[in-house]
């Protein structure tokens, strides 16, 4: 480990001092540039912290608390989650539309195995996260085998998946109480650790299982997409396929194992749902697929695949719900944080093209 | 040749469809979506009542809320198959006012359910929940029930969206005037000054919108102590919401819709009293309106005092309150749809 750290520090030392005459003309925004292509998450975190400073500033101890802080977390963490699976799909150049259908249908099938089938709630969980599994499998057999563009497989399973959702499920909501009663591990990502609360429980960071999941989901995807030979290859993939298959790649795989994780993570993306809302609703859900695009485009990531760190996809879910939290406590009409969020997605699409500028 | 094969099978259908019309009754019942519990119970009842009076019901529905397109296709359906009337939901209530325009001028009743078209006149009659009414008596029943503390309450309102659909502002400024505040302009909800008011959301109506709503609302005012829900699902996600920081036992909620979930949340103390609207009883007035209309020509004639035909609401609580008239849970649940 440590030897490899010392061969990287060498790369990096000798590439400066290569590139060092030619560069003597660069100017601070050359550098600049420069920074942010090799590490793309750079802009969204830095938006992520000038945001959550500006609405510090302007709002106070209101929106600077440990609480209100929490609270975007806990608020983000359905999306934070669907944007992980999203970022694979979309660092291959694909994209899923299905993500939100695959959630919704995930937590109804959780649901009833448990309720209407009378099934351990162990299984009835397990049965969710293997449709989810499957699902994207089909999607990426679809992507892979069959060749059909992602755009238009995925728009397809989308509407198949909602459709079979409300078929199955007769639009019937199974209600938190019943849940908490019969099958508390459905609420299991909803359950919630307290630091440094009141007495009467108030105030203090509130984190949900379901935001600790998000988190480490993203931790352990980052250092899978870096350092394995798997994540190097979903770059590659989605960089250039044919120069992947030629370096010898199995694009095939590579492209269904990811809509296959991106399924399986998106079923529990339904798990932690239950565990967010307390009950099972087959209406939940319904924007997720365009709230994780969103969340993976301000995030850096680029729509043309190869290119973005799943670090960035978290930061992008997190300046939504900055925004979203902030102008609310602004007192702001809701209508604002979609005009926002709109221009979010612009400048963040114009800076990706100009960080590309430095490639060319 | 084939041509005119196909040109003789279509005549000798279009007079078997005359035929068949000029025999027994038909009537058309266009919903939002099948899969929606509100719109399962009106076809319900619906059909129930078509059969009672011998009338050969069609039934149509978009594929999603807010699929316009199917419900155009469906009403040209019915004006070619020679149906006496049609009641729809309509999910365009502008866009679909020329389509119900070609159904009139071919002679048919149309009675717009549930949701009034935009103009409301554009349909024969609507048979409706008077959402004001609905808003007014959970106003009411939260004002009773805090007694002197409403002077000062502390009320979170969770509405349904930005744009303000008119079911929206009728049970906002509903709730709010029999609360006993000023609404100030009467068409549109977030313009009041009354400092009781703490916060304005809107949740989408669903469960997840309920709960972020709440969250944003508390995080501004942790000491809020009545939640108005546009409808149950958000009424439940607030209740979660309210639960996640301990105060779930402090808040009054109160809502509107009568689902069956939202009842049993009403018995289990998560929502303190509900208005219930009555959707089989839509459907079935109107089909009774289309044979009546088929028999000797008679139209329907609104409620006494209102534009639409008003289909009843009652509120139900598992705690009634003085001066407030309610139904008790067992009621609600027998009453109940979804």
């Amino acid at each position: 480990m440590s030897g490899s750290d010392n061969f990287e520090a060498v790369v990096r030392e000798r590439r400066t001092e290569a590139v060092a005459e030619f560069q003597q003309d660069r100017t601070l925004l050359h550098r600049f540039q420069h920074a942010l292509h090799v590490t793309p998450a750079l802009v969204p975190m830095i938006v992520l912290a000038a945001s959550i400073l500006l609405f510090g500033v302007v709002i106070g101890g209101r929106f600077f608390s440990a609480s209100s802080l929490t609270l975007i977390l806990q608020q983000v963490q359905i999306v934070g989650i669907v944007a992980a699976a999203q970022t694979l799909v979309i660092l291959t150049a694909g994209i899923d539309l299905s993500v939100g259908a695959i959630t919704v249908l995930s937590s109804v099938v959780m649901g009833q195995f448990a309720f209407r089938y009378g099934l351990p709630t162990e299984v009835a969980i397990l049965a969710g996260l293997t449709l989810g599994l499957l699902l994207g499998a089909m999607n990426g057999w679809l992507v892979a085998v069959m060749k059909l563009p992602p755009f238009i497989v995925t728009l397809g399973t989308w509407q198949i998946i909602l459709a079979a959702n409300y078929l199955y499920s007769r639009n019937e909501t199974i209600r938190a109480q019943e849940i908490a009663a019969e099958a508390p591990l459905l609420q299991f990502f909803g359950r919630t650790f307290r630091i440094g609360a009141d007495e009467a429980g108030r105030g203090g960071a509130t984190f949900t299982y379901g935001v600790i999941f998000m988190i480490l989901l993203v931790l352990l995807l980052a250092y899978a997409l870096r350092h394995t030979a798997w994540g190097r290859h979903v770059y590659a993939v989605g960089d250039d396929p044919e120069a992947a298959q030629l370096s010898g790649v199995n694009v095939r795989r590579t492209l269904i194992s990811v809509y296959a994780l991106s399924g399986l993570i998106c079923a529990f993306a339904g798990w932690a749902l239950i565990g967010r809302i307390g009950s099972v609703s087959p209406t939940s859900g319904a924007e997720l697929n365009i709230q994780s695009i969103t969340a993976v485009v301000i995030g850096g990531i680029s729509l043309f695949g190869g290119r973005g760190s799943i670090l960035g996809a978290l930061c992008g879910a997190l300046i939504v719900g900055v925004f979203s939290l902030g102008l609310r406590l602004m007192g702001a009409d809701a209508q604002w944080t979609f005009l926002f969020i709109g221009v979010l997605i612009i400048v963040a699409v114009a800076v990706d093209q100009w960080i590309r500028k430095v490639a060319a | 040749m084939k041509i005119l094969l196909a040109g003789t099978a279509l005549s000798v259908l279009a007079l078997a469809g005359a035929a068949s019309a000029q025999e027994s009754i038909s009537a058309c019942l266009i919903t939002k979506t099948e899969t929606n519990p509100f719109f399962v119970k009106m076809r319900e009842g619906a059909e129930a009542k078509a059969a009672e009076l011998g009338i050969t019901l069609s039934s149509f529905a978009g594929t999603v809320d807010g699929d316009h397109e199917s419900q155009v296709q469906a009403i040209e359906t019915c004006i070619a198959s020679g149906a006496s009337g049609i009641l729809i939901a309509a999910s365009d209530t502008s866009a679909i006012v020329s389509s119900i325009q070609q159904a009139r001028d071919a002679g048919l009743l149309v009675i717009a359910l549930d949701t009034p078209l935009n103009p409301s006149d554009a349909a024969d009659a609507t048979f409706a929940t008077d959402n004001f009414q609905a808003g007014l008596l959970i106003g009411q029943y939260a004002a009773a029930a805090l007694g002197e503390e409403a002077a000062d309450a502390r009320i979170a309102m969770l509405n349904l969206g930005v744009n303000q659909p008119t079911v929206d502002v009728l049970r906002n400024q509903g709730f709010l005037t029999g609360f006993g505040i000023d609404v100030g302009d009467p068409n549109r909800w977030g313009d009041e000054t009354d400092p009781r008011i703490v916060g304005q959301d809107v949740t989408a109506g669903n469960e997840e919108g309920g709960r972020t709503a709440m969250e944003n609302i508390l995080a501004a005012n942790p000491d809020v102590n009545v939640v108005y829900t546009i409808n149950e699902p958000s009424a439940a996600g607030a209740y979660e919401a309210l639960r996640a920081v301990g105060r779930e036992n402090e808040v009054l909620i109160v809502s509107v819709d009568g689902g069956c979930p939202g009842v049993q949340n009403v018995r289990d103390g998560v929502i303190a009293a509900t208005s219930q609207q009555y959707p089989l009883q839509m459907a079935a007035l109107g089909i009774e309106a289309i044979y009546q209309y088929a028999q000797d020509g008679t139209l329907p004639e609104p409620t006494e005092g209102k534009d639409f035909f008003d289909t009843g609401v009652a509120l139900v609580a598992a705690e009634p309150v003085e001066g407030v008239e309610s139904i008790s849970v067992e009621e609600g649940l027998e009453l109940c749809w979804g």
